[in-house]
């Protein structure tokens, strides 16, 4: 009985605060409009959530990591833990970056958990993108949206790039190396701007404590408020959801916030954690004392980066030199198209599709809640799949040295397969995309049947995919 | 989930049964997990049990909640409007109205200065900037290297030409500034007779012994892989390859500038030095490499 009275005595308790907090903000009513907002379910819809929650993981582990973390470019030399590494001089970021992997406990779990995490940050971002894409969730009234959630991607593509930089290892600092050379590399401005942000001539000491800056601060704070911008604008205008019985244009069918859908985003929240702790414990991730400090005039081959700058690595090896002059006041870099140009480009036209396919594809202006199948817009099927092609052949392209050796041909052979690969295989495939989609329109999923005289899809070396016409 | 729709909706006991033990279970699960990373934490450190141990914590606890969320609640859909997002024409006239309010709007001079004012302050704010870093001027154009600047390898010796083999190459600094970004050199030893070098070069190498800035002049990677059957010097980034024989011309890849070459010499006391600094800046292009040829 005793208990019974405390207990009741607790919920009359905690049944005043939030009286108390509602006479101050008016909680009451805007909490019963958000614990029955609606979320419709597909599985599909996660992988946005799994971006968020890898984002707050890595903030978590990044705030333990800073704590360890020397931005300092200054020489010491190394007599710690790692024995192999003895004696040899590195910067203190390094020696830093050693110290927490081998001297501080739960230091390299949390090292690895943040990698992991940035890796699948990203994975799940372009993921959840193409979901968008392919589903025409980008229609009116989510163009906003779509802007925004491109942007992050940069913003993330940049997160990961600084953060996998600042441990000043042999690997990153190679890779550092190039991104001043593709600033200095810009018409007009770019020696000066490259002077700027790397305050000087590379190799500076002031490298390492500017990536920090942008990596803990700068970058962080512009994805947080965007999230925030993000998640505000679904909250304004709902999910989208795929048709379906009672599902219209103008209702949103699925799960309560509260209970179930709280229940269900924090179950799945832990899960990503889980996932990313299982990995940061059970699979190595980017060894820097294997490769060893950074020195100007050292290199590793084959140098691998993060595998979602591959494919800008991919563009710097395919793209054919092109370097002219206009007198001897203007040269055309060779750098400059591969590393500005192409990724310019490739962001100017993810930005601009929505607007592009209303313009001139589907002359669609309507609002849309409902979504598309990945087949109902042939044309979008064809397109994405051909913006996908690029991105895959550039990114392997990014490894062109070690296909090279696994299917035993020379380095130039290999690099010219890819740069007709780049070319071809985007349009192969996405003209074979807009086609299958035409079919499936038409024939629903019958066309995969054999004795149906469809279209079939065969990867071919280049790892594009080729049509294998009507038999 | 859209089985609710237009259903009647019934709670499966078996089902929340069902859901209940797996709550319970993957809740016990989470608890010994933590409680053994605690133990663990305290005893070792070991990478792996760690982050198995906090994956069963955090993972038991998520799947507890999500069983709990659709297997114990088993809440039917809802259905919820959409409300429509554009206002309604008054409230947009009322906005506009107000958006115009004259004594804004009207005052164009007012708005001018403003604006003027404005984009003079944030100028103002932008030129702190510039402290950021040194004006490039000639520091592009020249590296460390001097008539007379003593050849030395990464460790500080210095090179003797019966020192260099034909088989690899010789990181080399000119002597004081060994690890020195710009000035690094790579030194090989090839057939004197082989050398097609233009004319002006004839009395750069020293006895078939000859040097070329390391650093790449497509991204600025060092270029230290050599061929040496090919005589070819290889950019392991991205593949640039360039001859060594004839002025470091670009054979294959993405560099298109040759590698400046670096004039030798021997010193009086028979060390190899530099006649000079190299034949043109080094490193990847820019948009007025060439403004000083
Ligand atoms: S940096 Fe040498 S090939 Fe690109």
């Amino acid at each position: 009985m005793k208990t019974e009275e405390r207990k009741l005595d607790l919920i009359a308790k905690s049944k005043r605060q939030r009286e108390w907090l509602d006479e101050r903000l008016g909680s009451a009513s805007w909490a019963v409009k958000g614990m029955r907002y609606v979320f419709p379910d597909h599985w599909s819809f996660l992988l946005g959530e799994v971006a968020l929650f890898c984002f707050v993981i890595l903030v978590a582990t990044g705030i333990y990591l800073t704590l360890f973390f020397r931005p300092d470019s200054t020489e010491v030399i190394y007599h710690g833990s790692y024995a192999p590494l003895d004696g040899q001089e590195m910067s203190a970021a390094y020696k830093s970056v050693l110290d927490l992997s081998f001297n501080v406990r739960m230091g390299l779990l949390f090292r690895q958990m943040h990698h992991w995490a940035a890796n699948i940050f990203v994975t799940s971002i372009i993921l959840h993108q193409m979901r968008v894409f392919f589903t025409g969730a980008f229609r009116r009234p989510r163009e906003l949206n779509w802007i925004i959630g491109v942007t992050l991607l940069i913003l993330a593509i940049g997160l990961g790039f600084t953060g996998y930089s600042l441990p000043d290892d042999l690997l990153s600092g190679t890779g550092l190396r190039i991104a001043y050379s593709v600033v200095l590399g810009i018409p007009f401005i770019g020696p000066w701007l490259a002077y700027l942000l790397f305050g000087g001539e590379w190799p500076t000491p002031a490298t390492i404590s500017r990536l920090f800056v942008f990596h803990v601060m700068l970058l962080p704070a512009l994805i947080i408020a965007l999230i925030g911008a993000h998640l505000l604008l679904i909250m304004r205008q709902h999910h989208a959801d795929f048709p379906g019985p009672g599902k219209t244009e103008r209702n949103v069918v699925g799960q309560p916030a509260w209970p179930s859908q709280a229940l269900k985003s924090t179950g799945l929240m832990l899960i990503v954690f889980a996932v990313i702790a299982i990995l940061g414990g059970l699979v190595q991730i980017n060894p820097v004392w294997a490769y060893g400090p950074y020195r100007a005039w050292v290199v590793s081959a084959p140098a691998q980066p993060d595998w979602y700058v591959g494919w800008l690595e991919g563009s710097l090896r395919l793209f054919p030199a092109v370097e002219f002059s206009i007198t001897k006041w203007f040269t055309w870099p060779t750098i400059f198209a591969p590393s500005v140009l192409v990724p310019g480009l490739v962001f100017l036209v993810m930005y601009m599709y929505p607007f592009i396919e209303k313009r001139f594809l589907t002359h669609d202006y309507a609002e849309h809640n409902l979504l598309d199948y990945p087949y109902s817009v042939p044309a979008r099927a064809g397109i994405g799949m051909a913006g996908f092609t690029f991105g895959f052949v550039l990114t392997i392209a990014g490894g062109n040295d070690v296909l090279a050796q696994v299917f035993n041909i020379s380095i130039y052979e290999m690099t010219w397969i890819l740069r007709v690969a780049a070319i071809v295989g985007p349009i192969v495939v996405g003209y074979a995309a807009a086609k299958l989609a035409e079919a499936l329109q038409r024939e629903g999923l019958g066309v995969f049947r054999s004795h149906q005289p469809g279209l079939q899809l065969r990867r071919n070396a280049e790892g594009g995919f080729e049509e294998v016409g009507e038999h | 989930m859209s089985d609710a729709i237009g259903q009647e909706q019934r709670y499966d006991n078996e089902r929340g049964a069902r859901g209940q033990r797996l709550v319970l279970v993957s809740f016990a699960i989470s608890m010994l997990a933590s409680a053994g990373l605690i133990v663990f934490y305290v005893f070792s450190g070991w990478t792996q049990v760690e982050g198995v141990l906090l994956g069963l914590a955090l993972g038991g606890l998520g799947i507890g909640m999500i069983a709990w969320s659709t297997d114990v609640l088993q809440i039917p859909d809802h259905v919820e409007d959409r409300a429509e997002l554009r206002s309604s024409e008054e409230a947009r006239a009322t906005a506009e109205s107000l958006l115009d309010s004259p004594g804004i709007t009207r005052r164009t001079m007012l708005l001018r200065l403003l604006g003027g004012a404005g984009g003079l302050l944030a100028a103002a704010l932008v030129v702190p900037a510039l402290s950021l870093g040194p004006h490039p001027g000639q520091s592009l154009f020249r590296t460390k290297w001097r008539r007379g600047s003593r050849v030395v390898d990464a460790d500080g010796n210095l090179l003797r030409p019966d020192y260099i083999g034909i088989k690899s190459i010789t990181t080399i600094f000119p002597e004081g500034h060994v690890g020195s970004g710009d000035s690094q050199a790579v030194l090989m030893r090839v057939d004197p007779e082989s050398l097609q070098l233009p004319p002006d070069r004839k009395n750069w190498t020293v006895e078939g012994i000859i040097a070329y800035s390391k650093v790449c002049t497509h991204a600025g990677c060092p270029v230290n892989l050599y061929r040496s059957q090919a005589r070819e010097l290889l950019c392991p980034c991205h593949q640039s390859t360039f001859n060594v024989l004839d002025g470091g011309q670009v054979v294959f890849g993405p560099a298109k500038r040759p590698l400046p070459q670096l004039p030798l010499m021997v010193d009086d006391e028979g060390y190899l030095a530099a006649r000079g600094d190299f034949s043109g800046p080094i490193g990847p292009s820019f948009w007025d490499i060439h403004k000083n040829d």
